[in-house]
């Protein structure tokens, strides 16, 4: 999933790889298993496999592992938008839970950053379970960035 | 059901949730009161999202299991559990998380039949100055409820 017109496989798989080593770098990204899918210019996907330890009731994965995937998918968003990984801090997030995540299947977090001002990213995005027609989960947040963050 | 389990546990003044695989990942535990019941997330290096920062969701997970504690505790003692279903949660972050216990409290706005409003509060060594507070919108299903379309 790129946007690029000419892309180099190569290049994309050592990239991703560059990214996947810097995401297990950030321990709560590790210890819930998140990882990286792709990204464009002013967007990013992540993904979060399913695991027993994220489960909150009947095999349902917790809604928390889950704001923790579009909040991760949203602030890499807004790192691809302004190219660069200056902090920036999240200053509010919001899900919608449209319906409950499908126990045993891999989780998908897209997210985009549509506006920047001088000092906040906006940020929308949403879940889903392979079917992004079928959103489980819908994301609107903001971020402070510079010196403001 | 699990939150039945949970239900169970809260019933003690103090203790972990840790009959739930997530909060045991977290490692929440709670303390309780007759006003409330105030959740602590003790530090550990696996909560970091960014250099000495408590990553957001992890925040957020704390809060809504605030709120999921403060609900099934202000449910009637007497009868089962209804399906408790996330519907909306908002996260305002207002201080960075640092390397410390994190606690937080969730109060009921309203309990209605099909929804509960609440707002909850997280706060590391100051209660007066917290790091976020959350609005949280959560669905009562009876059990016997079927699941609406998706």
């Amino acid at each position: 999933m790129s946007d690029d017109a000419a892309v180099d496989p190569e290049r994309e798989a050592r990239n991703a790889r560059f990214i996947q080593r810097f995401m297990d770098g950030v321990p709560h990204l590790k210890a819930l298993g998140i990882g990286y899918q792709a990204h464009g210019d002013d967007w990013a996907e992540l993904i979060l496999p399913y695991s027993p330890s994220l489960i909150v009731d009947d095999g349902v994965i917790a809604s928390g592992a889950i704001f923790s995937l579009m909040d991760s998918a949203a602030g890499f968003a807004v790192f691809a938008r302004l190219k660069s990984m200056a902090g920036h801090a999240t200053l509010d997030l919001r899900l919608d839970y449209l319906h409950g995540p499908e126990p045993g299947v891999t989780i998908v977090g897209r997210a985009i950053c549509y506006r920047l001002t001088s000092s906040v990213a906006f940020v929308r995005g949403f879940a889903h379970q392979g079917d992004p027609a079928r959103p489980l989960a819908n994301m609107a947040g903001t971020f402070m960035y510079g010196g403001a963050a | 059901m699990s939150l039945e389990a949970m239900r169970e546990r809260l019933r003690d003044e103090r203790g972990t949730l840790d009959m739930l695989p997530y909060p045991a990942l977290l490692g929440l535990t709670f303390e309780r009161d007759i006003d409330e019941v105030r959740l602590r997330l003790p530090f550990d290096p696996a909560l970091i999202g960014s250099p000495e920062r408590l990553h957001g969701g992890v925040v957020a997970g704390l809060l809504e299991f605030a709120g999921l504690a403060a609900l099934v505790l202000a449910l009637p003692d007497d009868a089962p559990l209804p399906t408790l279903k996330p519907l909306t949660a908002t996260v305002d972050y207002l201080r960075a998380g640092g390397m410390r216990d994190t606690f937080a409290v969730a109060t009921v706005m309203r309990l209605g039949r099909r929804v509960a409003n609440l707002t909850a509060v997280a706060w590391q060594y100051d209660h007066s100055r917290p790091i976020a507070t959350a609005k949280l919108n959560i669905i009562l299903a009876a059990v016997s409820e079927s699941e609406p379309a998706g």
